[in-house]
């Protein structure tokens, strides 16, 4: 079905909003997929979690406390693109409800999250003319985006906008590797790793040291987890010291080693074809090996006794050549390892991630183009995440009409609508995982440096 | 910032240190013209280390470049005049270069990298003593720390290039976000938010620091200018500090000028006979693809701008392009609002400048890209199947990446420049809109004297 066709077409189901429970069914057949305005905004209206999200950009300034800073939360920008394409850029609000009135009110089909300015982007203007730029961004989250497009060079199954299984596996490694170095080499705590709602993966670092880094600082992070160099126009994209920085070491031996020789070699039957096994060929700088291996492989030669798939069988022997310590010069000796980077490693959007004012879209927006929610993925079994599986906002509504998932519970009248949809394990996901910690630290940062202060000024006063 | 004259402060920079940290302006008494040739001596030093980094010269080298250039420029007769000369043309083109956005970015980066070279030839004794003035809070690395995390150490020291020395044991544990070239390269082992620095690295340490307190004076400087300077000086001293960056920079491009308008129509035939490597690529791939990403966009739509494309005609080249792979709607929903950007028709209103070569050069591509400089970006095999695709002989083709060997990239260009229009190319190749503006200009006077 086109958007047309859902839009233009037959209104047949009524989506009885005062009567969740035992509420009218569907008429006819399911909702259909996709993305559907009148969802939207029912969405909004029920499901969307505006106070999680305004407790969240808030970071603790929730006034309870004589040092919370209120202007914090309307500084923040956000940014509405709503149907027909008008974008709404530079909005901000000064309390949860007014966030969520124009969220329902105007129904955006996605909501990005900007910086915390100095002042409020409202009234930017107004300090634009003192040519100093006293307007500027002072406090964003470190953001990375992952799009499973910038790999498609080294995947067969699809291409494009389209993601299965068999490549999904990509994001999955990009997330562990980074996650485990944003913790342990960065010491960050806080990070949120969101569905981009199609092809790809969000990540947000949310502690207070990185909110304040610079664009340097940020760039300087993004250029640490960059290795893969370079386009169709050169040919040697991956480029790997000996020994390899212990970052890079451990991203090898802990992830990318095993996911590259157990899965992806044969979920994308990297040595199948001659065009396939070429690419790899390509890597390898010594022409002596890779005449020796073309020989082996052309014409699909194949042991007959070996029953080992193809793609197995190949690696090995390439594996075997390169190590077997014959050719003494360095190059060999790294192209395993440079061949297993190029296929595996991460490869982020590097501009996403280097400027303050760079926007990101909101989780738990819905993509248009493919009516999933914009979940958070729990990155300690991120390998569990099915992307095929992500709830619909046609699967939701349908769920809230259709009567509660959780029967197993007696006052289900007293959950909030998205605890009774698949919806309400992301959220509560994103509560306890996420939300709770930071709050909870947010919190003790604002007591420490009010105490600090406090200390310094009685210390001042003694006379 | 104190003018020249004044006697409130008491002339300060440290005794043990031999390079000056320019905390606070010389209570000097200067003579005018002095004012002006001391400041000129200067920029000839900065202007030399800003064309040796654009050649691609690697650091070492750039050490000796630097020692070069400040012997041919910056000796003064009386030998104690010279530490004077040093702070005083530092002061004065401040002034001059603290007056807009793109001004300070290329003193500040000159001024950084002309300190980290100095820096680097200073004893350990001074290098110690300066590392005393930034104030750097950094403790070294405990006995314990060092024997727990000494292999990762080491492996990081054997994985960069060049090697650092494994026989130094003293590690200096500084917040990564200090240290931001090194965390970048992944020259130091990073651990909980700490970065471990060696003792050998700490240049990078304080050439941060520098660069930090040079960017905020700079601002400051910049206020003081606007607020009270240019005006009580608009007779004397505002005349020479303005005439002092003009003349070096060289032209912009950001007002294409001479040659007329270019149209639509020529653009093929100009591809073919003006275009520089790089610019080609793109033009080709644009007619390819129907697609640019972003880097590719910026670079070829600012260059065109340059060339004298007008902001009407570029839509329509953009969206006659584009149109064909998203549609003639998209482009207008998505593209032609950063066209008109770029032309400085929108938001703050920013009138771009063309990219020079320096800036391209090190620029970094990623996939799908198709920007930055083929003689820098390209593999060999892609890079010899370009230039033969321009018609260079085999000879021109092999003096070219001779050039790329040696990291000369804007040789490269110019040799193939000269190639291509059989004349050569003294002044060399900067920018491509000035490869496309001498390619034109001689190829206009070829055809007037043949007529």
């Amino acid at each position: 079905m086109t958007r047309e066709d859902i839009e233009s077409g037959s209104q047949d189901m009524v989506i009885d909003e005062g009567k969740p429970e035992g509420g009218e069914r569907m008429q006819g057949n399911a909702a259909p997929e996709g993305f559907n305005v009148n969802y939207l905004k029912v969405y909004y209206g029920k499901l969307f979690p505006h106070a999680d999200m305004f407790k969240w950009m808030s970071y603790g300034n929730d006034g309870k406390h004589p040092a919370c800073d209120q202007s914090y939360f309307g500084r923040r920008e956000f940014s509405f693109t709503l149907d027909n394409d008008i974008y709404l850029r530079f909005q901000s609000f000064n309390s949860a409800s007014e966030l969520e009135n124009s969220i329902k009110e105007k129904c955006p089909f996605k909501i990005d999250i900007g910086p915390v300015y100095s002042v409020d982007p409202a009234k930017r203007h107004a300090y634009a003319q003192s040519g100093d730029n006293v307007f500027a961004p002072v406090e964003r989250e470190l953001i990375f985006d992952i799009d499973i497009t910038d790999y498609d060079d080294v995947r067969y199954c699809c291409s494009g906008a389209d993601v299965c299984l068999d490549c999904w596996p990509l994001m999955t490694v990009a997330i562990k590797v980074i996650d485990a170095s944003l913790k342990d080499d960065f010491g960050f705590n806080h990070i949120l790793w969101v569905y981009s709602g199609r092809r790809g993966v969000h990540c947000w670092v949310c502690d207070g040291k990185a909110r304040r880094l610079t664009n340097e600082q940020r760039a300087s992070i993004a250029e640490y987890f960059r290795v893969y160099k370079g386009n169709e126009n050169s040919h040697k994209k991956v480029s790997l010291s000996d020994p390899l920085h212990p970052f890079l070491g451990r991203s090898y031996t802990e992830v990318l080693k095993d996911f590259f020789e157990s899965k992806l070699l044969l979920s994308q039957k990297l040595f199948s074809t001659e065009e396939r096994y070429e690419k790899i060929l390509e890597m390898i700088p010594d022409e002596s090996i890779t005449s020796e291996l073309r020989g082996k492989w052309q014409d699909n030669k194949r042991s007959s006794i070996s029953k080992e798939d193809t793609n197995v069988v190949r690696w090995e022997q390439l594996k075997r050549i390169l190590q077997s310590g014959k050719h003494k010069a360095q190059g060999p000796q790294m192209c395993v390892k440079e061949i297993v980077f190029s296929f595996t490693y991460p490869r982020l959007d590097m501009e996403v991630s280097k400027h303050m004012n760079h926007l990101l879209k909101a989780p738990f927006c819905v993509h248009p183009k493919t009516g999933r929610v914009c979940v958070p993925i729990d990155p300690n079994c991120c390998e569990e995440f099915d992307p095929t599986s992500v709830p619909t906002l046609s699967k939701l509504l349908e769920e809230m009409n259709t009567g509660s998932l959780r029967a197993d519970i007696d006052n289900v009248l007293l959950m909030p609508e998205w605890d009774r949809t698949s919806l309400g394990k992301s959220v509560r996901f994103f509560r306890s995982s996420f939300l709770q910690p930071l709050l909870k630290a947010c919190k003790e940062e604002i007591e420490n440096s009010y105490n600090a202060k406090l200390q310094h000024s009685k210390n001042s006063l003694n006379w | 910032m104190e003018i020249v004259g004044s006697r409130r402060k008491a002339l300060h920079y440290d005794a043990v240190s031999t390079i000056p940290l320019y905390r606070s302006a010389p209570a000097l008494e200067v003579r005018l013209e002095d004012f002006e040739l001391f400041a000129m001596d200067r920029l000839r030093v900065l202007k030399g280390i800003s064309d040796a980094l654009s050649r691609g010269k690697k650091p070492e080298e750039m050490q000796q470049v630097e020692r070069d250039l400040w012997k041919a420029n910056m000796k003064h007769p009386e030998a104690s005049e010279v530490v004077n000369k040093d702070i005083i043309s530092h002061f004065v083109l401040r002034l001059a270069y603290c007056r807009t956005e793109d001004l300070r970015k290329w003193f500040l980066s000159m001024e950084t990298a002309l300190f980290r070279y100095r820096f680097m030839s200073e004893s350990v004794e001074a290098q110690r003593a300066l590392m005393a003035e930034f104030d750097l809070p950094y403790k070294a690395v405990s006995n314990a720390e060092f024997e727990s995390t000494k292999d990762k150490l080491w492996q990081v020291a054997r994985s960069v290039v060049p090697p650092l020395s494994t026989a130094d044991t003293v590690f200096y544990k500084v917040p990564f976000e200090e240290v931001p070239e090194l965390v970048a390269g992944r020259r130091v082992f990073v651990h909980k938010g700490h970065a471990y620095v060696a003792r050998n690295q700490v240049v990078s340490l304080v050439a941060t620091q520098f660069r930090s307190h040079l960017s905020k004076a700079l601002i400051l400087t910049n206020r003081k200018w606007i607020s009270t300077i240019r005006e009580q000086e608009s007779d004397r001293l505002a005349p020479i500090v303005e005439a002092l960056c003009t003349s070096y920079l060289g032209p912009d491009y950001s007002e294409p000028r001479e040659l007329g308008d270019i149209s639509i129509k020529e653009i093929d035939q100009i591809a073919q006979s003006s275009f520089p490597l790089c610019m080609r690529h793109l033009f080709e791939k644009l007619r390819e693809d129907h697609h640019l990403k972003h880097g590719g966009r910026m670079q070829f739509g600012l260059f065109l701008k340059g060339i004298g494309l007008k902001l009407d005609d570029a839509l329509a080249f953009w969206k006659a392009e584009f149109s064909q792979k998203v549609g003639a709607e998209r482009f207008d929903k998505e593209y032609a609002y950063s066209i008109r950007h770029n032309y400085g028709r929108e938001g703050k209103r920013t009138d771009y400048t063309p990219y020079s070569c320096q800036k391209i050069i090190s620029s970094s591509p990623g996939a799908g890209d198709h920007h930055g400089c083929p003689y820098r970006h390209f593999s060999e095999e892609n890079l010899r199947a370009a230039l033969g695709k321009m018609r260079l002989n085999n000879r021109a083709v092999e003096d070219v990446m001779d050039k790329v060997r040696s990291r000369h990239y804007q040789l490269a260009c110019t040799l193939t420049f000269e190639a291509i229009h059989g004349t050569s190319c003294d002044a060399g190749i900067n920018h491509p809109n000035q490869y496309f503006t001498d390619s034109q200009k001689y190829l206009q006077s070829k055809n007037q004297s043949t007529v």
